[in-house]
């Protein structure tokens, strides 16, 4: 590790509700990979983005080569030498790649861009990264891989000093993690700084130098990565926060009633021959890495995306649910992972978006219902412990937690035997996640069938009487609670297919 | 443990480029097989004079829309600009009909008054975040207001053939001896050429695809994303411009309160020629070809006994097959 390169000292950043920064501080040597660590909503990506000019800090100090800076946009950064590897790819589906990596900068003869001197740096850039990617190739045909592969060559195309990668593995299979890492070894002999942000524990002690820890916007602490155990960092990440025990048995008892059973379910490249069977009180967990075909397998049973195969028993009766509606008829509810887009209304209030998906229980002659709404909405306020101002409060006031709450709600008043959670907690501070944990628990408890999609390996490890695990579209393993680790699902969720 | 690289070099799909190349190709084709078909079916429309016709036509919806392909490429569009070709040409005719400036000074203030609107679309949606279609309806119904103020509510005939000043209807169509040559096809051509390279090779031309491709990835680039956004209103803004003096040299009278529709008509032809409606991609190529392919309907038709409603309606079903192509195009690239 060489001499300091980046200090950012006792940065606060606050959005309207919520103190996201809370006076961090983080530093970047040369020739060092630096691991930032937390849980979602920790403030990392934040502070990376006030770091690099996306957000404005309201205080605290960032130096960088031993001067104070402070940069008013992602171009200025750029242009002193830190660059961010985005954990969404910031590609440009319409161009090349050569066109995509040089973007801002094309070198030009005259007013023409010079697309040819693109193609040839961009092959230069490659061959130094060892990566076999055609310059002129047009982005929206590589695979998510080879796309973050471009951004890593846009990045260090910047002659950059200190680079960022935000959870850059997410996507990716493990031989291109492994490239990726030759890739970052590379660069830390170069001598830049790196940042290095995941979540995933084996990567932070396979690459990284150091590990700063971060915990509901504050700073933790930081330690060397070889001085450290796993346990160690995991105690900072989590901190005072008391977590459930992981589930060691099914709650489920052996014999208990079949009430989904999904058979050869094909829906396009990301379901292929996917067949399980949820039980009654059950919840069964869906694990898999990013693009493993989870959310698409939901919608297919849901009826949302059109099904080329498969049967779907309810209670032992063969179903068909081409859409939404039929899905709903059947008992099945489906709360989305992006609670905005699909989920709820923001601009309705508790009580409207409560009874939305049955309304017709609440229509007297031509009119809504509205007293009746609002009793049993307000029912459903006090059962699932929602908090709110009151039923006429617009949901779009409410946090994460509680607007998945009144999805919840909406379900349940429907009548909902079986309910898909995709990503249930996310962007959701923990606190309130606890709460959709503990709710989901007496739901199934109640007798409701819950299956989860999660991507997060404990909420997975907690909550799931069983486990279903997908890899590329495919189901790559099916475990009880009992037998499952979070190695074995890792195992599942990357095998060769 | 290990996998399987997804996808390998000989799996990759054919690249975008040989696909617009196809659309434009089957546009093409499609121009070929109207003018043959209408050839075919009516002695009147085989004459020489009809070609001439439908170049005069032609003019000025295809300059509308080499300049309406840019806002379309960013996932805009321009609805302003045929109440404002209207009034852009109204606001200059004034000038030289009824305070003597010289023809060329009224050219002049067409154009810049097309470019000042464009920057006004260009500002309204790129500064003032209006949705593209709300912005550039509002300016309009201000240029159809515009224009009427201009002339005084009075139909403007620029200085007509063989008058003083009239110099400017030769570069439309030109009369060498005793035959009319349809002149302005070169400059159509020569502008659809150096827009293409505009559009292909320049640094305006590139972002204005990086914004319709994915505009919050463009931004974080470092692009100035609202300088070039607002330079493709501004692009579609000039064309207007130079479509106005198009219609001034084509037609005798310009009329206040027309023009609402040829918009429609230039952004039709750009789309059947293969912009898509989503922004991202399309040429000036194709949409030179897709509004010939618009003109042949408006002038073949009525020469096979429809009438000019009919015209409207195929359009219209042609427009509704070439957005389909674009959104079946999209879906296969999202299967496959």
């Amino acid at each position: 590790m060489g001499d300091i390169i980046l200090t950012m000292k006792d940065i606060d950043k606050s959005f309207p509700g919520v103190h996201a920064l809370d006076h961090v501080n983080f530093e970047v040597r040369k020739g060092e990979v630096h691991a930032l660590m937390g849980e979602n909503g920790a403030g990392k990506s934040t502070l990376m983005k006030v770091l690099t000019g996306i957000y404005t800090k309201d205080s605290g100090s960032i130096i960088f080569e031993g001067k104070e800076v402070e940069f008013h946009n992602t171009r200025e950064a750029q242009d002193a030498g830190i660059v961010i590897v985005h954990q969404e790819l910031n590609m440009l589906g319409h161009l090349t790649v050569a066109q995509n990596i040089f973007i801002g900068r094309e070198f030009k003869k005259g007013i023409r861009i010079d697309d040819k001197k693109m193609n040839e740096e961009a092959a230069k850039l490659f061959e130094r990264l060892h990566i076999d990617i055609d310059p002129t190739e047009t982005m929206s045909n590589l695979t998510v891989g080879k796309q973050q592969m471009c951004e890593i060559a846009k990045a260090i195309s910047h002659e950059a000093k200190v680079i960022i990668f935000d959870e850059p593995s997410a996507a990716l299979t493990e031989s291109e993690i492994e490239e990726l890492f030759k890739i970052i070894r590379d660069l830390r002999k170069q001598q830049l700084g790196i940042v290095y942000i995941s979540h995933r524990m084996d990567e932070i002690k396979v690459i990284t130098d150091r590990v700063t820890v971060m915990r509901d916007g504050g700073y933790v602490g930081t330690l060397i990565t070889n001085e450290c155990t796993k346990d160690d960092i995991i105690n900072m990440m989590v901190g005072r926060v008391i977590y459930e025990d992981p589930k060691t048995e099914s709650a489920v008892p052996k014999n208990a009633p079949v009430v989904l059973k999904v058979e050869h379910l094909n829906a396009g490249r990301m379901v292929q021959d996917v067949s399980f069977e949820l039980r009654k009180g059950e919840i069964l967990g869906f694990s898999g890495l990013m693009g493993a075909g989870r959310t698409e397998t939901a919608r297919a049973i849901f009826g949302a995306d059109p099904k080329t195969g498969g049967n779907i028993y309810i209670n032992g009766e063969k179903v068909e649910i081409n859409t939404p509606q039929d899905a709903v008829k059947c008992g099945i509810g489906y709360l989305s992972e992006d609670r905005k887009r699909f989920g709820i209304v923001v601009q309705k209030s508790v009580a409207e978006n409560s009874t939305m998906a049955s309304m017709e229980n609440f229509i007297k002659g031509l009119f809504i219902n509205k007293a009746k709404e609002n009793k049993v909405a307000q029912e459903y306020v006090e059962s699932l412990a929602t908090k709110t101002p009151g039923v006429d409060q617009l949901v779009v006031n409410l946090s994460g937690g509680n607007q998945q709450k009144v999805v919840i709600a909406k379900w349940l008043i429907r009548n909902c035997d079986i309910l898909i959670f995709d990503e249930p907690t996310r962007g959701i501070d923990v606190g309130a996640k606890n709460e959709i944990y503990k709710l989901m628990n007496r739901l199934a408890e109640e007798g409701k069938s819950i299956i989860m999609i999660s991507s997060e390996m404990t909420e997975i490890l907690r909550m799931s009487d069983r486990i279903v695990v997908m890899c590329e579209g495919r189901k790559t393993g099916e475990i009880d609670i009992s037998e499952a680790s979070q190695e074995i699902i890792m195992n599942m969720a990357t095998r060769e297919i | 443990m290990s996998k399987a690289v997804v996808n390998t070099p000989a799996e990759k799909k054919k690249s975008m480029f040989s696909k617009s190349g196809n659309q434009k190709l089957i546009v093409f084709l499609v121009v070929i097989f109207l003018f043959i078909f209408f050839s075919i079916f009516s002695e009147n429309f085989r004459k020489y004079t009809t070609v001439l016709s439908i170049m005069d036509y032609s003019y000025y919806i295809a300059l509308m829309a080499i300049g309406v392909t840019f806002p379309l490429i960013t996932g805009g569009v321009d609805l302003s600009i045929g109440t404002g070709l209207i009034c852009y040409s109204l606001a200059g005719g004034y000038l030289v009909v009824h305070c003597g400036w010289p023809t060329w000074a009224g050219m002049l203030v067409s154009v810049l008054f097309g470019v000042l609107i464009g920057l006004l679309n260009g500002v309204l949606v790129s500064i003032m975040s209006l949705p593209p279609f709300l912005a550039t309806l509002c300016t309009c119904m201000i240029t159809r207001g515009l224009g009427s103020i201009c002339a005084k509510s009075f139909g403007i005939s620029w200085p007509t053939s063989g008058s003083e000043g009239s110099w400017f209807r030769d570069i439309f169509k030109i009369t060498v001896g005793d035959t009319k040559y349809p002149l302005g096809f070169l400059w159509v051509l020569l502008l659809v050429m150096f827009m293409a390279f505009v559009l292909n090779h320049t640094k305006i031309g590139r972002y204005t695809i990086a914004i319709g491709s994915n505009k919050e990835a463009t931004i974080l680039s470092g692009i100035n994303v609202r300088f070039y956004h607002i330079m493709a209103y501004v692009i579609s803004g000039f064309f207007a411009g130079l479509a106005s003096i198009a219609y001034s040299a084509v037609f005798s009278t310009v009329q206040p309160g027309t023009g609402a529709g040829f918009e429609l008509e230039a952004i039709g032809g750009a789309i059947i020629g293969g912009v898509s409606a989503s922004g991202g991609a399309g040429s000036v190529g194709g949409s030179l070809l897709g509004v010939f392919v618009i003109c042949l309907l408006k002038t073949g038709l009525p020469y096979i006994g429809l009438q000019a409603n009919w015209q409207q309606i195929i359009t219209g079903m042609v427009l509704i097959g070439a957005v389909m192509v674009d959104i079946l195009k999209k879906k296969k690239a999202a299967t496959v």
